[in-house]
């Protein structure tokens, strides 16, 4: 791997040492596998399939889908998060281990979108769980899928994880 | 084999008898009952099994809130005489509850628990009336009109306010 992106050969003539932060050594290590919760919850999921699928290709940055929140370190909320089901997301978003990060896709997730007054529908996810990135779009097109993506890692990357304070 | 609608009418008049309390022509080539609540399953065995009628499929079920009172609907279909009749019951708000059609249509099983379950008509005679898609815990019935919305479920809030609003107010900020 290193080989392949010239960093050893290239080093290995006139030094020894690659001078870093373990932080940031860390965090790029953690922005490039992000592994996400195989989760969907109406036709933004759709959306998010298409993103994992060839064609957009989200595993060209490490992001690849796990089937439990236990291994997971990125929630993407595909969907309309109804009353019923909020107190079981958050369930989800519970049992995922820190540091752990959510993209809120599409309208409905971020403030019920198109059932906005509707009895049974959450307005918004972040009633019930912290949000990273918020996603716009009915749906969002996996392009911008992987653009929220690349703001999450953005943020992991400026993140001084070894240095955060116990909350 | 297709019948004039006015001749359907009076075949189902006769048959119905004191079950029927109004029959009429609908301009969607539809014929709309009015049953007496206390005859629906008679009426409807009646429909379904008379060979020269023969309404065996159950096309659709559903409920309604007219705000003084509610109904409840079942759309039947006659492949014999290709055509479809509504069956309407009107219902006391106080008291909203009809006979189960379960016996006679054994699908209309979860049609039936939808209904209870939006509008809160009991089907008595069920074999498994509870919600079908709300939460068990959920309170009231929502598709009727006096329904207030609950401002929270389990804790989570359920307003947001609205950006508009804010516009709309005098002096209120753009967005």
């Amino acid at each position: 791997m290193l080989e392949r992106f010239n960093i050893v050969n290239r080093l290995s003539g006139d030094a020894d040492l690659i001078l870093t932060t373990v932080d940031e050594a860390v965090n790029l290590a953690r922005a490039n596998s992000l592994w996400y919760l195989l989760m969907g919850l109406a036709c933004c999921s759709i959306e998010l399939m298409q993103t994992g699928g060839p064609r957009a290709d989200l595993d060209r940055f490490g992001s690849l889908f796990r089937a439990t929140p236990r291994q997971s370190d990125l929630m993407i909320v595909a969907g309309t998060i109804t009353l019923k089901m909020a107190p079981r997301l958050r369930r989800l978003y519970d049992q995922m281990a820190e540091p752990k990060y959510v993209i809120a896709m599409g309208s409905c997730a971020n403030c019920g979108g198109p059932f906005d007054r509707s009895y049974s529908v959450l307005r918004g996810v972040d009633k019930i769980i912290p949000v990273d990135v918020y996603l716009p779009g009915c749906p969002p097109r996996p392009e911008a899928l992987t653009e929220a993506l690349m703001k999450v890692q953005e943020k992991i990357k400026k993140e001084r994880y070894f240095l955060k304070k116990e909350a | 084999m297709p019948m004039d609608r006015a001749e359907l009418i009076s075949m189902l008049s006769s048959r119905l008898g004191s079950a029927l309390l109004s029959a009429e022509e609908m301009k969607n080539d539809d014929i709309l009952l009015v049953v007496d609540r206390q005859q629906l399953v008679a009426a409807a065995g009646m429909l379904k099994n008379d060979p020269a009628l023969s309404f065996t499929t159950l096309m659709n079920h559903l409920g309604a809130d007219y705000g003084d009172r509610l109904a409840v609907i079942y759309n039947l279909y006659s492949p014999l005489l290709r055509n479809k009749i509504t069956i309407k019951v009107y219902l006391d708000r106080g008291d909203p509850s009809v006979p189960s059609l379960e016996r006679a249509f054994p699908g209309i099983g979860w049609y039936e628990r939808e209904t209870y379950d939006l509008l809160g008509i009991r089907f008595t005679g069920h074999s498994n009336l509870k919600r079908l898609l709300l939460p068990d815990d959920w309170e009231g019935h929502p598709l009727r009109k006096d329904y207030v919305y609950p401002a929270s479920y389990h804790g989570i809030d359920t307003s947001r306010p609205d950006l508009l609003d804010d516009a709309r107010a005098p002096g209120g900020r753009d967005v």
